[in-house]
């Protein structure tokens, strides 16, 4: 069952994608695949997360989902991988569902565990936007799966990987990029460890200092709930939630969120959650691991300080 | 304008999630269906905004049973022409993507849109392998959608920032938020989605890919710990010593 990893690799190598590589290699012997301009050295990283070998296209530098599917096919035309894995991020959205109908292969999206192929091939996934868990079977001989970031973290095997320049027939390309627009050079929410939120609570737009600061201090991305968003308070790609985006980081602060149900559901796959609000009665607090019966305005800037004099304590 | 859009049922968002039959089954009792909000909120209204201004027509089409009539009308009531189901119950992303892809093949839609999941599955596949099958370009998480004659123009959230992108009609897009606002059906819209035509058409025989054998719910929580306001060092302590995610 050789596997083959998709990442996509701008100048380095994200968390997300050695997630993918060191998932892929528990199940077997893994190559990846990627392009662009990134060094064969930076690459050479994923040989210490178990990957045996490294496939990179060099005359494909923009992201395009017809172009990838192809190279992905290609490659593994080349390499005879019977189970592709790629990270369930935006451009795994939009490739891996291609690649499983190029493969003729079942594709499970969303895995949170590795397959068990103790009596058939089963794979875990969240679903129910993370309500529940669904176990599914492929029945399929190639397979495609995609894993949600933060669900397994990537583990270092100590091995090495060959990087070999890989060339591919990719079409044409018919989507083209006029601008990007960066959201900055923070962690990108669904792959970020630390979480920061805030809701209807804080009161107005002009307050998120206290939620920014506290960010800040221990490295957190910035989050908020759906009225915050359709208001206008916050840009949407920071309401989580239901209708959001789901996250699954180690810890979840939430300030000034109730916790309604479509909530809940984009973050109940946070490791600890944090709930802080004035109203102790906020169903929030049933979900919570730890709760602060306060005001916001007076606890983050408290939990800041708190934070501040620990990271000080630690050096 | 010629518009396709695929839509879905999906439990209303406020449902009680449980499962029967030996947790191999969703427990339909008591609760409400609606259309998958992806589908609803921001694909069929943008692509009804795009038929407004200009002209054309937006067909709805969804792999199910009858079951799926109700939110079939629905999808109708806020303004869809007519809609096709596609007789078969949909219990693989795979299955469902090539029943559409099966009837769209010969129609020359200008864009075929989706929702960017659903709220129950989660799969984000269907439009991604609809474009396989009719080998269009596909938009996955697209936030916005103006068209000019044959071009459109595009933002979609890709790894950290957002795109503007271009691209030649037709394509597959699967539509997110910020595409389009919510739009409640007027009484009008209620009473025309009755006579306007919904297609049964039989289904195509293909094979499933995959299916659920189970489904489990998450782990309770043990119960929150509640801290004193004042003492956020405790806080501190405990994400330290007792979490460890500190």
């Amino acid at each position: 069952m050789s596997v083959l990893v998709f990442i996509e690799a701008k100048n380095k190598v994200s968390k997300a994608a050695l997630e993918a590589v060191s998932y892929g290699s528990k199940i077997d012997s893994t190559c990846v695949v990627t392009f662009g301009n990134i060094s064969s050295d930076e690459l050479s990283i994923v040989g210490e997360y178990g990957a045996e070998k490294v496939l990179v296209c060099r005359e494909l530098s923009a992201s395009n989902d017809q172009q990838i599917t192809n190279l992905i096919h290609a490659a593994v035309e080349s390499t005879g991988a019977e189970i592709v894995v790629l990270s369930q991020d935006q451009t795994g959205k939009s490739v891996g569902p291609r690649v499983a109908a190029k493969l003729n292969a079942g594709h499970v999206s969303g895995a949170i565990d590795l397959p068990d192929t103790s009596n058939g091939f089963h794979v875990n996934t969240n679903v129910f936007s993370g309500k529940a868990m669904a176990k599914v079977a492929v029945h399929s001989d190639k397979k495609v799966i995609s894993l949600l970031p933060n669900s397994l973290s990537p583990e270092k095997t100590g091995g090495a990987a060959t990087v070999e320049e890989f060339s591919a027939d990719l079409g044409e390309g018919k989507i083209v990029v006029k601008e990007m627009r960066s959201q900055g050079e923070g962690i990108p929410l669904p792959e970020a460890e630390l979480v920061v939120s805030a809701g209807r609570g804080l009161k107005g737009p002009e307050n998120w200092g206290i939620v920014e600061d506290l960010a800040k201090t221990i490295g957190a991305t910035t989050a908020c709930s759906r009225p915050v968003s359709d208001i206008g308070w916050r840009p949407h790609h920071e309401h989580v939630g239901q209708t959001g985006i789901a996250i699954r980081p180690n810890l979840y602060i939430a300030a000034g969120i109730s916790g309604a149900i479509q909530h809940l559901a984009g973050v109940n796959g946070s490791k600890v959650i944090v709930v802080i609000n004035t109203d102790a009665e906020a169903p929030f607090f049933k979900a919570a691991d730890y709760g602060v019966v306060g005001d916001a305005f007076e606890v983050l800037p408290r939990l800041n300080e708190a934070f501040k004099k620990f990271q000080n304590s630690q050096n | 304008m010629k518009l396709l859009v695929c839509i879905s049922k999906a439990p209303d968002t406020t449902a009680k999630i449980a499962f029967t039959d030996g947790n191999s089954k969703f427990d339909e009792n008591g609760v409400q269906y609606i259309v998958n909000p992806y589908d609803e909120w921001y694909a069929l209204v943008r692509a009804l905004e795009l038929v407004e201004a200009n002209g054309g027509s937006v067909t709805t089409i969804t792999v199910g049973t009858a079951a799926d009539d109700p939110t079939i009308r629905k999808a109708l009531a806020i303004g869809a022409n007519d809609a096709v189901r596609i007789d078969t119950e949909a219990l693989d992303a795979g299955n469902v993507a090539k029943q559409i892809s099966e009837y769209a093949k010969d129609k020359e839609y200008d864009i075929i849109f989706t929702g960017k999941e659903t709220i129950n599955y989660n799969g984000a596949q269907v439009g991604g392998m609809i474009a396989e099958h009719l080998n269009l370009p596909f938009i996955s998480l697209g936030t916005k959608l103006d068209v000019n004659g044959d071009i459109a123009t595009l933002e979609r959230d890709v790894q950290g920032g957002i795109e503007i992108v271009e691209v030649n009609t037709p394509f597959v897009v699967a539509a997110a938020k910020g595409m389009a606002e919510q739009r409640i059906p007027n009484m009008r819209g209620i009473m025309a989605a009755r006579t306007k035509p919904l297609n049964v058409l039989p289904a195509a025989q293909i094979e499933n890919l995959t299916s659920v054998v189970s489904y489990a719910l998450p782990d309770a929580k043990e119960g929150c710990k509640y801290v004193d306001p004042e003492n956020m060092d405790e806080l501190v302590d405990l994400l330290h010593n007792q979490s460890k995610v500190i």
